[in-house]
C-alpha cells in the first residue's frame, strides 16, 4: 500500500472515518433483514415479526468502528513494523553473508579440538574425549571435506567451464589407484605420490578431453559417463595389476614429515608423550584434507581472476563468441578438464591413504552423480554454496546412520541408512523448487570497478549457468 | 581487382550447410578505411557470409583473403588474432558476466595491456556502458547489449570490424546513435567496417559502397549513392520496406 504512506496523518484519519462509515452502511444493508427482523412463533403457532434494532445497531457499530480502527491505526502500525523487520533482516543477512566464509573457515580449523573438548567435558575423561571424537572427525569431518574437495574440483569443469562431466569419479579412481599401486609396489611415500596422482589424473583428464572437444551438453554428458564406466571396468577386469574386485589392501598410511602414526616407540603419540590413540591420525588426515580442499578453493579463486579463468567462464556462456574473440577453445577446454581432474586425483590419493584399501566398488557412477548433485545444489560456480551443499548432503546422510531411535518407531528391521538416497532425492527436489539455481545462485563478478555488487540471478535467463 | 590492395577480399566463396548451398560464388571486397554494406532480405545469406569469413562454417570453394593472407582454412581463433573483430548476429554477449568482464574478454588478445585506454574509448563512444559497468550483460537492454557487442569487438583493436545487423530489434533513436558511433570511429581511426544489414536505407546512408545479396548470390554492387538511386533496389528494399 504505497499510496497510504504518502498521505498525511490527518488524511489517514479522514480516510478511516470514510471507510468506517462505508463499513457501517454495508453492515446495515447486509444485516438489516437478517439481524433486524426475526420471525418467531407465538403461543398460537402464528408467525410474528420481531424487530431487533438494538442488536442491529451493535452489528453496524462494531463493523464501522472496527473498520475505522483498522484503517486508522492497525494497518499503518503493522506495515511500519513489517518494513522495519524486513530492513533489519536484509541488513543482518548481508553482514552474515559477508563474514560467513571466515566464520566457516574458523570453525573448520578448530573443529577436531572442539569435538574433543566437548566430548571430554561430556565423558569426564580425556580418553573418552579422544576415542569419542573419532567418529565425528572421521565420519563427518573427513568424509564431508573429501566431497567438498571433489565438488570444488568438479566445479571447475562444470561450474566454471560449463562442461557437463558425469564421469568425474574416474579421476578420483585414477588418483586412488595411482597411490595404491605405486605405494604398494615401489614403497614411495604419500607426499611424493600426492602430486604424482594429481598429474596422472590431469593426464587422464586431457585424454578424456581430446575426443569430446566437439561435444557439448547432453552429448558430452553421455561420453563422460561412458568414460567413467570404462575406467571402472578396466579396474575390475585388469586383474593382473588391480586385483579386480578384491581391491588393493594394505596401502601405506601418510606420515607427518616422516613420523608415522603407529603405536610403536617411534610413533607420533610416543614422540610427543601423548596417550596412545588412533585419533591423532584422523586429526592429521582431517587437516590434510582441509588443506587440500582449501588449495582447491584458492586455485579456483585465483584462476577466476586470470585470463584462463575468464576464458572458462566465457566458454560456458558462449563458445562461438569465445572463438571469434580469439580464444582457443581447444586449449581452454583441455585445461579445464585437466585442472578439474588434477584435484580429483589429489582427493583420490588422499582417499587411498585414509582407507588403506581401494576397490572398484568405491568408484561407481553414483559417486559421480552425488558430486555433481552437490555442485548443482550449491549453485554452480559458488564455492561457499557448494561447501554448504556438501555439508548438508554428506553430513545429512551420515546423520541418518545415527538415528537409532527410528528403530523403536518402525520396528527393529528398519535401517534408516537405506533410506538415505530417498532423502537425498527429496532434498534435491525441495532445493530445486525453492532455489532453482542452488543455495548460492549469484555469480560474483571477478572484476570490479567501484564496489562489489551482486546481481540477482532473477535477472538472468534460466539455463545460463 | 581494385588497384590498391583490398584489406578483405572474398573470392568466389561457396558455403554449404550440409547439402544446402547457402552462398554461391560470392565475391566482395573491402578496401582499407572503407565502410561497406551488404544488404539483402531474410535468409539471403548475409550472416552466413559473415561467419564464413570467420571460418564457421568453412567455405567449401573459393578463398577469403585478409591483408594479402589466405585465411580460408585458418581456425576461427587465429582469424580473430589477425585483428578481425565481429559483433555477431544475436550479439552473443556473455550474459552472466558483467559489462567490465565482457570488455575484458574482448581485450584478451593483448592480455588486457591496453584495457584502460581502449575501454575509455569505448565509454566515450557509448557512455551508457560506463553507467552499467558492474551490471551483468544479460540484464542490459537490447540496445545496450548491441553497444556492448560492438564495444567488445572494438576492445580487440581490430583492423577490420564485421557488424552483423547492428540495428536489429532496436529503437530508431538507438540505431541512429549506433550508426553515428560507427561513422565517427571510421572517420577518426580509419577503421574498416563491413556491415551486414536488413535496414537497407540506414546501412547505405552510412556506407561508402554496398552489395545486394539475394539467395546467396551478390546481384548488385556499387557506391551507396548509386544503389540508393537504383530503381530495383528502391523497389525491393527501400520503398515500403523501410524500417
Amino acid at each position: 500500500m504505497a499510496d497510504v504512506q504518502k498521505i498525511e496523518p490527518d488524511s489517514v484519519f479522514a480516510k478511516a472515518v470514510k471507510e468506517g462509515l462505508l463499513a457501517g452502511a454495508l453492515a446495515f444493508g447486509l444485516f438489516f433483514l437478517i439481524v433486524g427482523f426475526r420471525t418467531d412463533q407465538n403461543i398460537r403457532n402464528e408467525l410474528v415479526l420481531n424487530q431487533r434494532w438494538g442488536l442491529l445497531a451493535i452489528f453496524v457499530l462494531v463493523a464501522a468502528i472496527g473498520r475505522f480502527l483498522l484503517t486508522a491505526y492497525i494497518t499503518p502500525w503493522s506495515e511500519a513494523r513489517s518494513k522495519n523487520k524486513r530492513a533489519a533482516v536484509e541488513k543482518e543477512q548481508s553482514a552474515f553473508r559477508k563474514s560467513f566464509p571466515k566464520i566457516g573457515l574458523g570453525l573448520l580449523l578448530i573443529y577436531p579440538f572442539l569435538v574433543i573438548l566437548i566430548l571430554w567435558a561430556y565423558n569426564g575423561s580425556i580418553m573418552g574425549g579422544l576415542q569419542g571424537s573419532l567418529k565425528y572427525v572421521d565420519n563427518f569431518g573427513i568424509q564431508i571435506l573429501i566431497y567438498v574437495m571433489l565438488a570444488w574440483g568438479l566445479n571447475i569443469v562444470v561450474g566454471l567451464a560449463g562442461l557437463l562431466d558425469l564421469g568425474y569419479v574416474a579421476f578420483y579412481a585414477v588418483g586412488a589407484y595411482s597411490y595404491a599401486l605405486l605405494s604398494t609396489h615401489f614403497g614411495l611415500s604419500f607426499w611424493l605420490l600426492l602430486p604424482m596422482a594429481g598429474i596422472f589424473a590431469a593426464l587422464w583428464g586431457i585424454m578424456l578431453g581430446f575426443p569430446v572437444l566437439r561435444l557439448r551438453g547432453d552429448y558430452l554428458a553421455i561420453v563422460t559417463l561412458a568414460f567413467g564406466e570404462i575406467i571402472r571396468l578396466v579396474l575390475i577386469n585388469w586383474t593382473v595389476v588391480t586385483k579386480g574386485t578384491f581391491g588393493i589392501s594394505g596401502i601405506a598410511k601418510a606420515t607427518l614429515f616422516g613420523i608415522p602414526f603407529t603405536p610403536g616407540p617411534t610413533g607420533f603419540a610416543a614422540l610427543l608423550g601423548l596417550p596412545n590413540s588412533g585419533v591423532y591420525y584422523k586429526i592429521f588426515l582431517y587437516y590434510l584434507i582441509l588443506l587440500l580442499a582449501l588449495l582447491t578453493a584458492w586455485v579456483t579463486i585465483r584462476l577466476r581472476r586470470m585470463p584462463i579463468g575468464r576464458a572458462w567462464e566465457a566458454l560456458r556462456e558462449d563458445e562461438i563468441a569465445c572463438r571469434s574473440l580469439g580464444i582457443n577453445t581447444t586449449t581452454t577446454k583441455l585445461t579445464a578438464f585437466a585442472t578439474g581432474a588434477m584435484f580429483g586425483g589429489f582427493a583420490g590419493s588422499f582417499f587411498a591413504a585414509r582407507q588403506g584399501f581401494v576397490s572398484p566398488e568405491s568408484f561407481v557412477f553414483l559417486e559421480s552423480a552425488i558430486i555433481l548433485a552437490i555442485v548443482v545444489l550449491g549453485g554452480m560456480g559458488s564455492l561457499v554454496g557448494i561447501a554448504i551443499a556438501a555439508a548438508v548432503m554428506i553430513g545429512g546422510t551420515e546423520l541418518l546412520r545415527e538415528l537409532e531411535f527410528l528403530k523403536r518407531i518402525f520396528g527393529p528391521d528398519f535401517t534408516p541408512e537405506l533410506y538415505r538416497m530417498l532423502l537425498f532425492g527429496l532434498a534435491m527436489i525441495v532445493v530445486m523448487v525453492w532455489k532453482p539455481r542452488g543455495f548460492v545462485g549469484n555469480r560474483e563478478p571477478s572484476a570490479f570497478l567501484h564496489k562489489r555488487k551482486m546481481v540477482s540471478s532473477e535477472f538472468t535467463k534460466e539455463g545460463h549457468g | 581487382m581494385p588497384e590498391k590492395q583490398a584489406l578483405l577480399s572474398v573470392e568466389g566463396v561457396e558455403t554449404y550447410y550440409g547439402n544446402i548451398r547457402a552462398l554461391s560464388g560470392v565475391t566482395v571486397h573491402a578496401d582499407p578505411g572503407e565502410i561497406v554494406a551488404l544488404i539483402g532480405a531474410n535468409g539471403a545469406g548475409k550472416s552466413t557470409l559473415m561467419m564464413t569469413i570467420f571460418g564457421m562454417p568453412r567455405a567449401r570453394t573459393g578463398r577469403v583473403i585478409f591483408d594479402g593472407k589466405d585465411i580460408t582454412q585458418l581456425p576461427t581463433h587465429e582469424i580473430a588474432r589477425l585483428r578481425i573483430a565481429q559483433s555477431p548476429e544475436g550479439r552473443r554477449i556473455f550474459p552472466r558476466m558483467t559489462v567490465q568482464e565482457n570488455l575484458q574478454m574482448g581485450a584478451s588478445l593483448d592480455k588486457l595491456e591496453f584495457f584502460d585506454e581502449d575501454s575509455r574509448m569505448v565509454f566515450d563512444l557509448f557512455p551508457r556502458l560506463k553507467e552499467r559497468i558492474n551490471q551483468r550483460g544479460g540484464t542490459l537492454s537490447g540496445g545496450e547489449q548491441q553497444m556492448l557487442a560492438i564495444g567488445r569487438a572494438l576492445m580487440a583493436r581490430p583492423r577490420l570490424l564485421l557488424l552483423d545487423e547492428p540495428s536489429l530489434g532496436l529503437a530508431p533513436l538507438i540505431i541512429k546513435h549506433i550508426f553515428e558511433a560507427i561513422k565517427e570511429l571510421n572517420k577518426t581511426t580509419g577503421l574498416t567496417v563491413f556491415l551486414v544489414e536488413q535496414n537497407a536505407f540506414g546501412a547505405l546512408k552510412l556506407a561508402d559502397r554496398g552489395y545486394v545479396m539475394v539467395n546467396g548470390i551478390v546481384t548488385m554492387s556499387g557506391s551507396s549513392a548509386e544503389l540508393l538511386a537504383n530503381p530495383e533496389v528502391r523497389a525491393a528494399y527501400l520503398e515500403g520496406g523501410r524500417h
